[in-house]
């Protein structure tokens, strides 16, 4: 505030980078996120989560892979914080490396919808003569039953967590390129857009410079509920041993093995269930945050 | 309206060749051999290469893609080498199982989340509302499978009311079934419990903001007519709309939900082909669960142009 009336002509202002630093962060966006609280509890939650898991080396007391017989089901309490398994294992360490990966595929998943998606989305959605077919094969897509798919994708790749990233941007690509292509419909209409065209700029010009940074807020409301689908679905096919291999600990691995000592320790499955519920409903109060901020048109149509 | 359905029945056929197209290529994604990977690391020559010829593997790729679809022609989407049995034969068996567990869920779904969805709506930001929303959060946020094992230790191995697993033929015992089927519908119904209900209050709150509903609430109707009357009909039409989404979301939970209430539909049939690597058991569920669920989308699709005429009249021309 007080630069810019120290600073009176805007020239000034836009030489000094520091009050457009400041402006960022007293945007109205940026405020009336702060000031919603769904997605300020969502921020907290995946913020937890997220601590977990870079800090995971330094929070977790044993390595999570040590085998120890005479500690096995030890129940949660001031020695093991969330117990121990049936090879005597910290459960503390091996949720903690859990959040890790899990965190790390939701990431990358997200990372590919963001590139592919936008990129199908803006050849789909700016030249019309590609939509149709475009369309076509993303209406093949989606009439699988998304995690159907990904089970069989990574079924034939094999396990492992990488073909489960692999797995889940192919089912959700899709996805992300209709919503990409839906707002560039709406934008490529923009005068703005026009006059780029009659200036003479090129398509690539025109898609990367006027197009898709208009089209940014229903993708980012789109990639926060994407990354907490596809951290929930990574745990069903770790679930189904289609993940990471034991004996590295992910959220879904710890589940299927504990379920078979579901009666005597059903703290082994309990626990990562929870860590799991946390950070999903954390991207999801995130992503309704988002939406109501950036996009109020899209409340209705999330399914 | 016989146009609109011959124009949409069109339009689909694109999708089904290359929804055929994708559950072919799943096989041409295995790494490697996947004569080695069916027959197991420890399979002789000879072993490795009948199964080979089984597969078809043995030829070249166009004759494989010819082979598949002229084979899909004839209804014939190969023989599972578990069960040394007709794919088509094995998953027909088993799709009512699912269905009839998805219906079940799918009837919980509709009745539990419209009518708490409808009641938030009504009493806007009370404690109520905020407790719907609230359970609605937790429900779209809980990972299924572990609801149904929490499901389990609750009411199967600490309160003893439920079955832990297994499934009763509905057709021979109703009640059988209900006990057997209710744990892995719950747990199959809590996530699109959670979305219907948001759903359903957003589209209630837009609704009731509509002019008409002044209208009637002017010329003097008790609110339970304008509810029941004038409001409930247009809340309905996103909610046919979605019905194909919940029900594909309901087939793709019964894998983990069948597997473990082991109950013996088709999600555990792909589930135990998964583990078994029993690829054609594999690809011809997943075109078998896609067609149906292009199927029903088409019926949506034709019963929403039915009550909606301006749907017709948008994509008819």
């Amino acid at each position: 505030m007080a630069n810019e009336i120290v600073g009176g002509s805007t020239a000034v202002a836009l030489a000094d980078p520091a009050p457009q630093r400041r402006s960022r962060w007293q945007s109205p966006v940026v405020r009336r996120l702060l000031r919603h609280r769904m997605f300020l509890t969502g921020a907290i939650l995946l913020l937890i989560v997220s601590l977990a898991a870079i800090f995971a080396d330094v929070l977790a007391p044993s390595d999570p892979l040590k085998i120890s017989i005479r500690t096995r089901f030890e129940p949660p309490g001031a020695e093991w914080l969330f117990g121990t398994d049936n090879f005597g294992r910290s459960q503390w360490s091996r949720v903690l490396y859990g959040a890790r990966l899990s965190l790390m595929i939701g990431l990358g998943v997200v990372i590919l919808n963001a590139v592919f998606g936008t990129l199908v989305g803006a050849l789909a959605g700016y030249f019309r003569s590609l939509d149709n077919l475009l369309m076509r094969i993303t209406d093949a897509f989606m009439a699988f039953p998304v995690i159907l798919l990904a089970i069989g994708i990574t079924a034939a790749l094999g396990p492992g967590s990488l073909n489960a990233v692999i797995a889940l941007a192919a089912v959700y690509t899709p996805r992300t390129a209709r919503i990409v292509r839906a707002s560039v419909l709406v934008v490529r209409e923009m005068e703005y857009v026009e006059a780029a065209r009659a200036m003479g700029a090129t398509h690539w010009r025109i898609i990367w410079h006027h197009i898709l940074p208009n089209c940014m807020a229903p993708l980012i409301v789109q990639l926060t509920f994407i990354f907490a689908y596809s951290v929930l679905s990574e745990a069903v096919l770790s679930f189904l041993g289609l993940g990471a291999q034991p004996p590295t600990p992910t959220w879904g691995n710890i589940i299927a093995e504990g379920r078979q000592y579901i009666r005597e320790a059903p703290w082994i499955t309990a626990i990562p269930g929870i860590a799991l519920a946390m950070t999903v409903m954390g991207l999801n109060l995130l992503g309704d945050g988002l939406r109501d901020v950036l996009d109020p048109r899209l409340k209705v149509q999330q399914g | 309206m016989g146009r609109y359905i011959v124009q949409r029945l069109l339009s689909s056929i694109p999708v089904i060749f290359l929804v055929t197209l994708i559950s072919f290529s799943l096989m041409q994604l295995v790494p490697g051999d996947p004569a080695i990977m069916v027959a197991g690391l420890q399979a002789t020559p000879d072993e490795v290469e009948r199964v080979r010829v089984q597969l078809g593997l043995d030829q070249p790729f166009h004759m494989q893609l010819l082979h598949w679809y002229g084979n899909l022609l004839q209804g014939d989407l190969g023989t599972s080498f578990l069960l040394g049995r007709d794919v088509l034969e094995v998953t027909l068996e088993r799709l009512p199982v699912s269905i009839s567990i998805a219906v079940y869920a799918l009837v919980m779904t509709l009745l539990v989340s419209i009518v708490a969805g409808i009641i938030a709506a009504l009493r806007q930001n009370s404690w109520v509302d905020q407790l719907v929303m609230t359970i609605a959060l937790i429900g779209v946020s809980l990972p299924n499978f572990w609801l149904g094992l929490m499901l389990i230790v609750l009411f199967s191995v600490h309160l003893g009311w439920l079955p832990t697993g297994g499934y009763v033929d509905f057709r021979e015992d109703v009640w059988g079934w209900l006990q057997a089927a209710t744990l892995p519908a719950v747990s199959l119904a809590m996530l699109q419990m959670g979305l219907l209900a948001r759903i359903t209050r957003s589209t209630m709150l837009e609704v009731l903001r509509q002019d008409y509903i002044r209208t009637a609430r002017a010329k003097g109707l008790s609110e339970s007519k304008v509810v029941g009357k004038h409001a409930l009909k247009n809340v309905m039409i996103p909610v046919v709309t979605v019905i194909g989404i919940i029900f594909s979301l309901l087939l793709s939970g019964s894998v983990v939900i069948e597997t473990i209430f082991s109950v013996p539909g088709i999600g555990s049939l792909l589930g135990s082909a998964i583990l078994r690597r029993d690829y054609p058991v594999i690809q011809g569920g997943l075109l078998l669960v896609a067609a149906m669920l292009l199927l029903l989308n088409l019926v949506v699709d034709v019963l929403y142009a039915y009550f909606d005429p301006r749907v017709r009249y948008r994509n008819g021309k």
